[in-house]
């Protein structure tokens, strides 16, 4: 038998396609709710970017990162955003972040009670453990096809793929982090007559709170990722301006667009690396 | 059952690993902890222990590391269910409550405190100490309050907003006892509340804790590996052998004069070095300057040739006189002085050279000054200085803990179990 006769037995490309059209057909109403959600949220933070004058977004930002970062940080987030604004590309970077920053809610909404959820039963652990691998080797574009095909083409989908791309690190680390919670520090929650409920806010979860932000830095950093991939379904911003670049060669508009990316995740990464500093000082 | 007992332990088992029922049988025939390991895979940690707490006694469980002693206490408040065997407490069982009951017991009838204090590093010392009200649901206010007086039993006022990384050990573990002590607890679990801090905070730990007791009278169950901690803080001691079971009870009298067996003979046989050393091993010969031959000029020179800061100073027929320091000295010799006599610090400590160096400890912590060694006539022999005494005390202490303890045990077994 020959490898394409062995494919029509083993047609696993066929099943993954089956479940698809069933949920399509089936779940169209599910779909439109969550469609209708999703776009809610990110025309409500896209709004709330694009409300006030470009500048005094930009001297928002760098106060935010000089106040939670450090100065050099404000400074670069000053001149970057400036820089972005000048390059004209300010409406499809704040297009960008409100994908990013709805994706990563929502993200952070559905990881963080798997990670407790995993971190207190094992079962759970073995479990999530080797879906979280598979949704983490899986290549990022192969998300585009069932997110197109349940939510069409658009921002929707591409959220849809970049929060389900960028989970992983928030339940694993949120997993790790409580976890890792000495443990004279949970028999202490226990000798003192603390509920699981109790133990979990007063002490376990205050205590990760480091690990569990090393992990939501990770997931905003995977999701910036994705949404410039994204833009390959219509998604918009900046991963448009770069498929842009691509289809039509437009080398000039191609490099701006990559270069407005880059200062985009510096400043999200640096903010976000700081804020979990500031946890973890707080938490020593 | 007797009013006076608090807590009865009626032959408890804690036994570790996937089928802990099957290790009976062989406990009943006998065989020892390794060999029911090999055979059921079960690790035997408390074995059969029986034995009445009364009230407002201090009750030392002693053992090495793998008696079970840490297993046994936490028995006691259930953070590990034992296998077999009855725990009253006023004549209840613990064994038998529901959930509900249990974290009532947990809140208001006794507290613990853990070797490595088990404070949450996110909250100041305060809210650390509040914690238990806390989860008790008591007010902010209240409990606030509460917390504040028990901040100021262990002595930690002007400390509530620190961070406990700010503190040193043996103030962290203040902190714990403030937190066990704040909900005014009947039963003070201590486990090994006192081993992570260095001998001399130790000790003062343990007299401070002796005062608050008088003070207090409560219940108190202190898990030690340190025999001299068992014999200074307890009432009675239980003494637990290697193997899980209970090997002597009794006074510290009665387990010193009449050890049970072996086992407890071979310890009691290594009571506390320093109590049996002396100042002799540990004393040096220093320079000393006479008067009247010598004045200013010569007790600078001689502090500054050694490089001390201080020096003794004697007669001529080697009696100790006094004290100098070097600033004094220095300032004397400038005014051109020529008697030492009006600067001598006389507010010394002298040690005989049979004075053991236990009995130096209290006092190395509260001079800046060497101890003088003299005889009985009062005449100079040498000096004794502070770093030499601590040396000698935490040579005598550093091996007395190995890494392994129970939970870590139990924590390797149910790890073996996931990997299955």
């Amino acid at each position: 038998m020959d490898s394409v006769t062995l494919h029509k037995i083993f047609d696993i490309g066929g099943v993954f396609e089956a479940i698809i059209d069933w949920l399509t057909e089936n779940l169209s109403v599910v779909f439109d709710i969550i469609a209708d959600v999703i776009d809610a949220l990110l025309t409500g933070f896209f709004n709330v970017l694009m409300f006030p004058h470009a500048f005094i977004m930009i001297a928002l930002f760098a106060a935010l990162a000089w106040w939670i970062a450090k100065k050099g940080v404000g400074i670069f987030t000053l001149v970057g955003f400036f820089l972005i604004y000048a390059m004209n590309l300010w409406e499809a970077t704040m297009e960008t972040l409100a994908l990013v920053i709805t994706s990563v809610f929502i993200a952070i909404l559905i990881a963080i009670p798997i990670g407790i959820w995993a971190s207190k039963k094992d079962t759970v652990e073995a479990i999530v453990r080797p879906i979280l691998d598979f949704m983490q080797t899986l290549p990022a574009f192969v998300y585009l096809i069932p997110a197109v095909l349940f939510f069409r083409l658009g921002a929707v989908p591409g959220v849809v793929a970049t929060l389900i791309f960028s989970m992983p690190p928030a339940v694993r680390l949120t997993n790790l982090g409580i976890r890792q919670v000495p443990k004279e520090i949970k028999e202490a929650s226990q000798s003192f007559g603390a509920t699981n409920r109790q133990m979990l806010l007063k002490a376990e979860i205050p205590v990760a709170i480091p690990t569990i932000m090393a992990g939501v830095n990770q997931t905003i950093m995977l999701a910036l990722s994705m949404v410039v991939i994204a833009g390959m379904i219509g998604a918009g911003g900046l991963g448009n301006e770069v498929l842009k670049g691509i289809t039509q060669l437009k080398i000039d508009l191609g490099f701006e667009s990559g270069i407005a990316i880059v200062i985009l995740a510096i400043f999200l990464d640096r903010v976000t690396q700081a804020l979990g500093v500031a946890s973890q000082k707080q938490a020593e | 059952m007797d009013e006076n007992v608090k807590i009865k332990v009626e032959n408890l088992y804690k036994i570790f690993g996937p089928t802990p029922k099957k290790a009976f049988p062989l406990i009943e025939k006998g065989k020892d902890r390794t060999e029911i390991l090999e055979k059921t895979g079960n690790v035997v940690a408390v074995r059969g222990v029986s034995f009445e707490i009364k009230k407002k006694e201090t009750f030392v469980i002693m053992g090495l590391s793998g008696s079970g002693k840490s297993t046994l206490i936490r028995c006691l408040n259930r953070l590990i269910d034992s296998t077999s065997g009855q725990i009253y407490i006023d004549g209840k069982s613990i064994i038998d409550m529901e959930r509900e009951e249990l974290r009532e017991a947990r809140r208001y009838m006794m507290s613990m405190v853990f070797q490595h204090f088990g404070l949450l590093p996110h909250r100041t010392v305060v809210n650390n100490v509040e914690f238990g009200l806390e989860i008790g649901g008591m007010e902010k206010e209240e409990r606030n309050k509460k917390a504040l007086d028990a901040i100021e039993l262990v002595g930690l006022k002007g400390y509530e907003n620190s961070m406990p990384d700010e503190l040193s050990g043996g103030m962290q573990q203040r902190v714990g006892l403030a937190r066990a002590l704040a909900n005014d607890p009947e039963i003070l679990l201590m486990d090994e509340a006192f081993s992570a801090l260095d001998p001399l905070i130790r000790n003062q730990m343990q007299d401070e804790l002796l005062e608050l007791q008088a003070k207090m009278h409560k219940t108190i169950v202190f898990i030690t590996h340190d025999l001299d901690e068992a014999l200074k803080l307890g009432d009675r001691i239980l003494i637990l052998g290697p193997d899980g079971t209970s090997r002597q009870l009794g006074t510290p009298e009665e387990i010193l004069s009449e050890p049970a067996d072996e086992y407890v003979a071979k310890f009691v046989e290594k009571v506390d070095k320093t109590k049996v050393i002396t100042v002799s091993s540990i004393m040096r010969k220093a320079p000393v300057v006479s008067i009247p031959k010598d004045g200013p000029g010569a007790a600078s020179r001689t502090m500054e040739k050694n490089g001390i800061s201080s020096i003794f100073v004697v007669d001529t027929d080697r009696y100790l006189k006094g004290l100098a320091r070097i600033d004094d000295t220095v300032k004397l010799h400038k005014k051109k002085e020529r008697d030492l006599e009006p600067i001598l610090v006389r507010d010394i400590y002298t040690a005989y050279e049979d004075t053991p160096i236990y009995d130096l400890l209290a006092t190395a912590m509260s001079t800046k000054y060497p101890i003088a060694v003299i005889d009985k006539e009062y005449r100079y022999k040498g000096i004794v200085d502070r770093a030499a005494i601590i040396n000698e005390v935490s040579e005598d202490t550093d091996e007395t803990e190995s890494p392994m303890n129970f939970s870590e045990m139990e924590e390797g077994i149910s790890n073996k179990d996931s990997d299955k």
